[in-house]
């Protein structure tokens, strides 16, 4: 039954997650465009980009609502379903949430609902101040996020502490300057951009086609398409890839994503296909690429990439260094303190406890890890290894949207640039169909991240396994169904109110813009006009 | 790093637990109305129009107040881990409520008004009254189950065992603590709604305050006398390090019939706090009925800071007892984060929060004034 608890945390936290992040990038990316396109209108004074403010902005309040609606759950679920986790790491992991939620939620909050409100009741720029209030918001909210995420992949500037029986903060500049949190803070942020410039870029590209909105359509892809470039190529550019020489999962991780189940003398080949094989330890109808690896992964020609079977061998290395610290910590507790043990234990405790999460390891198949045997010991450094096919596949996915997004907004920046962008039909058609591929390549994303640190929930610290809170599966199995039936019905809800409010394009906004009844098209002439027009 | 030496780990400890409770006030102030206004908008909306007042009232701040919330979350699981640990696995099924209101609660305040089909409005006008309901109601009966003691006890490796059920949660009076906390953000919300609204939604709201003011006094005072003489307290058995590690299990502590009063014994101006429970309900209770909607608000509020702030000290220094094993008991002194991550927490609390209210002061003050039921009719300047 035990297996079955982690199995449904774990699937329970994934589902969630995912859902969440179907929202967080659109937010991220269309809050900064909204601020970008009403500088535009504060600077020019062309009512017609208050009216393209307002309208993405309807777009982003449908999906902001969702992405509040999921987060809350994600805060949730440390302390309901990862109890042991959230006691074990709470110290240095609950810190970056309650900043998250001071730094950047509160900014964002409070002024998005100023930013729908505040139209009549705010000067032009007071109105833009309010904009840029929430686009640092949730830009913050991603760096706090990420900052503690970096850390579960990273876990540098902390110590296990015998008294608490949990690992706490010795160094919090450390963890806030952690090179996987940073490469995956400019990855993740510019991921987002993407997202939301190949969003604005489809749905006005719709609007092209069907020959609606056509002012309105053509400035906001200008707008797009060049913020859309440089965001996708910092995003495949200044990929994840750069933290993962900084510790040695993430050296795990990226042999898996690549399928080097063999260590390759510097520079080291990339694996464009194959079907990788976790049973046989091998990649079979493998196309490689000399060298290309190497410089992918470690910038440099001469560093060597060590593969999954020298991984392995230090991982049983290190399982036998975290016994000798799991042995010396229970004498240290049974004697209630470290100064009532000889100095052997201490030492032994002091030198071996960085590796002692590797004796928890061994928890799947002993409950006193003392007890384990060889073959044991063997499968637990096996079990270091994350499952590689899907590594593997989600890699190339990601990577494969990434190269695809940086072609279609330079195209469309080239065609934006020579007036054209109404010339070809089928670009425009294209430009519609590319609009799920950034969610596709940020889910992918997540899963190489996320799914690639298992077994470990901390790196090299705490095992997933061991991490969860003590419930039942029944219980479990309530909450993962009535999760997956309210998202599903929300997202059905939300999918529908978009393609209506897309398809009812600007005009059908409450309140009406000024720019509409400038054009004629309010409902309602003898109405007076809002502030600022 | 040492600048954390520059104070006690004691006293950091005493400002976090100070902390928590000004941030549980800060969430009943702020977003109290707003759940409390969900709770009355079937109650003080009889048409669409009315109905949008009320929601359109909360608007624009529900979303900023609701961080309260989530900075709760944080706060606690960053200050107190243990607490955070044990409480949100324990109450599993109870926050998987809460939680399905805090999900559909975003959506039902932008998705309402985006269709004019009244089935459609009058669904999601439910979803806001259940989404307001609920998590008044489940906070209200976790504190209660916190006051008397909760299943729970720790392994030698210091993984949490909770034995209780959900149904235990719903015991007589966790559910008087339950409707407590229900009927003072009611009481909150008609102050709100008097002083944002008039004509009917404004009148109506008066009448449902008044009466959840008188209940508010009622039900706190019979849950006060429950408490002295049905349900009992915990006190601690040993001498407690206040500077010792974050270990529950290094005291012992028992059980004992009208413990939770030993802190008033000791120490009157504690008493305080309940007569601000007490004072501002009433002071409610007459603004309302003077209708001074800004009064209202002020005593209500002042009536809720006292309900949970007498909460803290008729307990302290417990946080979260433990009934099956009191000595896993929670504490001030043995449940909370290390030296060093108090301090940092403190830093980066002294200089956002003070940034968080002068914007969000600013924000109210941009939003000042009665919400024009004419501007919503004609579809001007609200978006819900």
């Amino acid at each position: 039954m035990d297996l079955d608890i982690v199995a449904l945390s774990r699937l329970q936290f994934g589902a969630t997650a995912l859902y969440h992040f179907l929202f967080v990038p659109l937010t991220i990316g269309l809050s900064v465009l909204l601020a970008i396109m009403e500088t535009v209108y504060v600077m020019t004074g062309r009512v017609i980009w208050r009216d393209i403010t307002k309208f993405w902005g309807t777009l982003f309040g449908i999906n902001f609502a969702m992405g509040v609606a999921t987060g809350v759950v994600m805060e949730f679920q440390f302390g309901m379903n990862w109890s042991y986790y959230s006691h074990y790491v709470g110290d240095v992991f609950g810190a970056p949430l309650a900043i998250e939620a001071l730094m950047a939620f509160f900014l964002e909050a409070t002024f998005v609902g100023l930013f729908f409100f505040g139209w009549d009741k705010l000067s032009k720029v007071g109105h833009l101040v309010t904009t840029y209030a929430v686009a640092m918001g949730t830009n913050l909210s991603a760096l706090w996020i990420l900052i503690a995420n970096g850390w579960m992949q990273n876990p540098v500037g902390a110590v296990f502490n015998a008294k608490t029986m949990r690992m706490e903060v010795s160094d919090f500049y450390e963890i806030l300057t952690n090179t996987v949190a940073q490469a995956k803070f400019v990855h993740t942020v510019s991921a987002g951009y993407a997202c939301a410039s190949i969003f604005v870029l489809g749905v006005s590209a719709w609007y092209l086609l069907k020959n609606r909105h056509v002012e309105l359509a053509k400035r906001s892809m200008t707008v797009a398409a060049s913020f859309g470039l440089a965001a996708s190529l910092s995003v495949v550019l200044l990929g994840d890839e750069s933290g993962y020489q900084s510790s040695e999962h993430q050296k795990m991780k990226l042999a898996a994503i690549e399928a080097m189940w063999e260590t390759h003398p510097a520079p080291a080949p990339f694996t464009v296909f194959g079907f990788p094989d976790q049973e046989a330890r091998e990649t079979h109808y493998a196309v490689h690429i000399p060298m290309v690896m190497g410089l992918i992964g470690t910038r440099s020609l001469n560093t060597v990439i060590p593969g999954i079977d020298e991984l392995v061998k230090r991982a049983e290395a290190r399982i036998a260094q975290g016994l000798k610290a799991y042995a010396a910590l229970q004498q240290i507790r049974e004697a209630g303190s470290t100064t009532s043990v000889t100095q052997g234990v201490r030492d032994a405790f002091e030198l071996n406890g960085p590796d002692m999460g590797y004796a928890l390891l061994l928890k799947r198949y002993v409950d006193d890890p003392r007890q384990a045997t060889p073959e044991q010991i063997r499968q637990a450094a096996w079990d270091t290894v994350p499952q590689v096919a899907p590594l593997f596949w989600t890699f190339r996915l990601m990577v494969g949207i990434g190269m695809f997004l940086i072609l279609l907004t330079l195209t469309f920046f080239v065609l934006s640039a020579r007036r054209r962008l109404d010339r070809h039909a089928w670009l425009l058609k294209l430009a519609v169909f590319a609009i799920p591929l950034p969610w596709i390549a940020a889910e992918a994303g997540w899963m190489v991240a996320e799914f690639g640190r298992q077994p470990w929930i901390i790196e090299g610290v705490l095992p997933t396994a061991v991490a969860v809170s003590n419930l039942g599966a029944t219980t479990l199995l309530i909450t993962l169904l009535g999760f997956i039936a309210l998202y599903t019905l929300l997202l059905v809800i939300e999918l529908k109110l978009m393609f209506r409010a897309i398809r009812n394009g600007p005009h059908d906004e409450h309140p009406p813009m000024v720019g509409d009844v400038l054009r004629g098209f309010g409902r309602n002439p003898s109405r007076p006009f809002a502030s600022g027009s | 790093m040492i600048l954390h030496d520059l104070l006690g780990y004691d006293t950091l400890r005493i400002i976090w637990w100070l902390l928590l409770g000004i941030v549980l006030v800060g969430f009943a102030l702020t977003d109290g109305f707003d759940l409390g206004a969900g709770i009355l908008l079937p109650f003080t909306g009889r048409n669409d129009i009315e109905r949008r007042v009320v929601i359109n009232s909360v608007g624009p701040v529900w979303e900023g107040n609701q961080v309260w919330l989530v900075l709760g979350g944080g706060a606690i699981f960053a200050a107190w881990p243990q607490l955070y640990a044990v409480s949100f696995s324990g109450f599993y099924l109870a926050l998987f409520v809460v939680l399905t209101a805090l999900i559909l609660r975003p959506v039902a305040f932008k998705f309402r008004s985006k269709r004019d089909d009244p089935g459609w409005r009058a669904r999601w006008d439910w979803v806001l009254f259940y989404s307001g309901l609920v998590p008044s109601l489940i906070f209200g009966v976790a504190i209660g189950n916190v006051l008397q003691g909760v299943p729970f006890r720790f392994t030698p490796d210091m993984h949490i065992l909770y034995e209780g059920s959900f149904i235990g949660l719903l015991n007589p009076f966790a559910l008087l603590c339950g409707m407590v906390s229900v009927v003072m953000l009611v009481m909150h919300a008609a102050g709100w709604l008097v002083f944002k609204t008039d004509g009917a939604v404004a009148e109506r709201a008066r009448m449902f305050g008044m009466l959840a003011a008188l209940l508010t006094v009622a039900l706190y005072a019979l849950a006060g006398v429950l408490l002295l003489t049905v349900v009992n307290g915990y006190r601690i058995t040993s001498v407690v390090d206040v500077l010792g590690p974050s270990n529950p299990m290094l005291k012992t502590a028992e059980v004992r019939a009208g413990a939770w009063f030993a802190n008033y014994a000791a120490h009157p101006w504690t008493l305080i706090a309940p007569a601000a429970g007490f004072a501002g309900a009433i002071g409610a209770l007459l603004a309302l009925m003077a209708r001074r909607g800004g009064l209202a608000l002020f005593c209500s509020g002042l009536g809720i800071a006292g309900i949970i702030l007498s909460v803290g000290a008729s307990m302290f220094p417990f946080i979260m007892p433990s009934s099956i094993d009191p000595r896993a008991s929670l504490m001030v002194w043995d449940s909370s984060s290390s030296h060093m991550t108090l301090f940092i927490m403190l830093v980066t609390t002294g200089i956002f929060l003070p940034i968080v209210l002068a914007y969000t002061s600013w924000v109210y003050h941009v939003l000042w004034g009665k919400v024009d039921e004419d501007a919503i009719r004609e579809e001007r300047g609200h978006a819900y």
